[in-house]
């Protein structure tokens, strides 16, 4: 109720207030921090964080980029990159995008078996659902190519982050997203994947007016800092993800650790 | 032509007397069964227009309001209600008609009808096409490049029209329609097998049911994947509903007013109630134990689950102990409103599809903050209820200027099924 009411007066004010001008400092993207937490512990990064070495894979489809020359700097795997080292200080990482512009979840499992022999990734971001919804594939065979994706990253040592679709105001009657939302939603519970729930945040922006997204612009600034958050929530919840691992070593399974020092 | 003679007043009901008050005139005088139970129960178009209101919430993305609509409460949601309704009011008005006039006759009407939802959806269908035309030409963001493919196929409209009038494309919350055409067109042999034995009907139904389930069958879609609605499935409720119309109502109806049902469903209600809040608040989900969600997932709405025709049966029995036939708040004004809509149900089912594409328009347009989508919510049931009111009103002066001729039934037979 708290967030309908606040929403609502965003709502009023995002006309006026919602300018270039507005930065999207941490406390803007951490108004929809409440929706982003890591649920399951990410073992294998916490290994490699105690290598001082972290290597990350994000594979996904266009929304895990930005058009323009820019682009590829200011895209979210990017700003994931950078929040990782300044948060885990002394540990060198690096994060390689393998992103195809229309690759259902399917093609993608193809996409994982070749970054897993050539990059030897700790983790990969799994980003998907949206070009499968556009597609109409059938729900049934996206939780399949979802779990067979999951195998591999296991079989190939690396842990896994899914990233579902964004939330996009303009398109929202025209793409069913549900049956696979809930495909990623179930399979990240039942494998135990920590799900960073991207249509729920971007929603939770726009209801609050932190971004306006349903704006017609050629001007790719509000995306940007759209990606920025993103890649900076995503790193909180790698880093507590990897932190759970180490918790639960030692016996407290806390699923509440959060670590939020990204005083940037 | 006529198997089973009907008495001659048995005509008589029609009109009027369907939409003010419960007739139950010729109930008792019916002269052998499997007749056609007179009197239009009020309650079908109660929860028929309903159903309607609901689905009109549930089809305006991202609107609060939807959550009042059941389908966040249990596992069965409006397009069960809509679905099982039409199948009883279908095999109501068709089969009195297949008794009076014939098997060829009634076969032509249900065709006719399929024919008109056919018409209605491709009208539909050309509403959104316009509005993803108008997105494609003035919406440009950065950010949704991705999603902004879904536009591509106006880039080859040769394909996608000629899909779409095959069925096989249906865009976003178009699906309802392209089932309830084909089990229209496939209505009239299960209607003439109904009619003459009607558990051999209802064990053909659930055969194919049971059948479509064990070698998964579906029909396909472009530009991949399958129907969202699989006809083969849900014509299961739609079955069910024509069997409770023909006499199956009152054979289980002592069954379903029992004790024993009644708890069952409150158990089973409550149960899925349970599960469902795993949904919203997914730390609840640890305490569902593993090999339970084993068994029970996925909840497959795509091929009407058994555990949502058990919610939706639950859901019924319910309904049938609290809301009797003869129930007087039916004739009431409060009520009238979702009847009128209920009586109407193609008109208002497009209108709503129509409606909730212009609310969502307006709420990106103009605002999407709750007090907008409560605003969009009411005003879009009040413009379905005045819709109904207007047809209303028309048919009833179409029905004063030519009185009552041979065929009596049409108007009852060809706008309310």
């Amino acid at each position: 109720m708290r967030m309908l009411i606040a929403g609502l007066c965003a709502a009023a004010l995002a006309g006026p207030l919602a300018g270039p001008g507005r930065a999207a400092d941490d406390a803007a993207c951490y108004v929809a921090g409440s929706l982003v937490h890591a649920d399951f512990p990410l073992p294998r990064v916490a290994a490699a964080i105690d290598r001082k070495h972290v290597t990350v894979v994000v594979v996904g489809s266009a929304s895990s980029t930005l058009p323009g020359a820019d682009g590829a700097a200011k895209a979210y795997p990017a700003r994931l990159q950078e929040s990782l080292t300044r948060r885990l200080g002394d540990a060198t990482v690096k994060v390689v995008t393998r992103t195809k512009a229309r690759d259902t979840a399917s093609e993608m499992v193809k996409t994982l078996r070749q970054v897993l022999s050539e990059d030897k990734p700790d983790l990969v971001i799994w980003q998907t659902g949206t070009v499968d919804a556009m597609l109409g594939v059938d729900p049934d065979e996206f939780q399949t190519a979802l779990g067979a994706g999951l195998d591999l990253l296991r079989a190939g040592n690396a842990d896994a982050v899914f990233v579902n679709m964004q939330y996009s105001p303009r398109t929202d009657s025209m793409i069913s997203l549900g049956a696979y939302i809930d495909a990623i939603r179930f399979v990240a519970l039942q494998r135990e994947i920590p799900l960073f729930d991207r249509l729920a945040v971007m929603k939770d922006w726009n209801e609050m007016g932190v971004f306006d997204l349903s704006t017609a612009t050629k001007k790719i600034d509000v995306a940007e800092k759209v990606h920025d958050c993103i890649g900076r929530m995503l790193g909180r919840l790698v880093v507590d993800g990897a932190m759970l691992a180490k918790t639960n070593v030692t016996g407290s399974g806390n699923a509440d650790v959060t670590t939020n020092k990204d005083n940037h | 032509m006529t198997d089973f003679p009907l008495p001659q007043n048995a005509i008589v009901v029609r009109l009027d007397t369907r939409i003010m008050s419960p007739t139950d005139v010729d109930r008792n005088q019916s002269p052998m069964p499997p007749a056609v139970p007179a009197g239009r129960d009020l309650r079908l178009d109660l929860f028929r227009g309903l159903a309607l209101w609901l689905i009109y919430l549930d089809h305006i993305p991202s609107n609060m309001v939807s959550w009042v609509t059941i389908r966040n409460y249990g596992f069965s949601d409006a397009t069960e209600i809509f679905v099982f309704i039409s199948g009883y009011t279908a095999a109501y008005v068709y089969g009195r008609e297949m008794n009076n006039r014939g098997v060829v006759v009634a076969s032509a009407r249900i065709l006719k009808r399929a024919w008109q939802v056919y018409v209605a959806h491709i009208f539909l269908f050309v509403i959104y096409m316009a509005e993803i035309a108008y997105v494609a030409a003035s919406f440009e963001n950065p950010l949704y490049s991705e999603e902004m493919g879904i536009l591509n196929f106006l880039k080859q409209p040769d394909v996608t029209i000629i899909e779409a009038m095959l069925l096989k494309f249906k865009p976003a919350n178009m699906d309802v329609l392209p089932l309830y055409i084909i089990l229209l067109a496939g209505f009239p042999p299960m209607l003439w097998l109904l009619l003459r034995n009607a558990t051999v009907a209802l064990a053909a139904s659930v055969a194919l049911y049971a059948f479509t389930w064990r070698f998964e069958l579906n029909f396909p879609a472009y530009p991949s994947g399958t129907w969202v609605f699989n006809p083969m499935a849900w014509q299961l409720l739609f079955v069910f509903g024509a069997w409770c119309a023909l006499g199956g109502a009152e054979r289980i109806g002592p069954l379903m007013r029992s004790r024993t049902a009644f708890w069952l469903a409150v158990v089973y209600l409550v149960c899925a109630f349970l599960i469902t809040m795993t949904w919203y608040f997914p730390r609840l989900a640890i305490y569902v134990p593993k090999w339970f969600s084993e068994w029970m997932y996925p909840i497959d709405k795509t091929n009407l689950d058994v555990l949502r025709f058990a919610h939706f049966l639950a859901l019924a029995t319910l309904t049938l102990r609290y809301v009797p036939r003869d129930w007087s708040a039916l004739t009431s004004p409060v009520m009238r409103p979702a009847i009128l809509c209920g009586q109407h149900s193609l008109e208002i089912f497009c209108s709503g599809v129509f409606l909730s594409f212009i609310g969502h328009f307006a709420m990106v347009e103009i605002s999407d903050g709750l007090a907008m989508q409560v605003v969009i919510s009411v005003l879009g049931i009040v413009a379905m209820v005045a819709t109904a009111a207007l047809i209303s009103w028309y048919k009833n002066v179409e029905g004063r200027k030519a009185p009552r001729q041979a065929t009596p039934n049409a108007d009852l037979a060809g706008g309310e099924a």
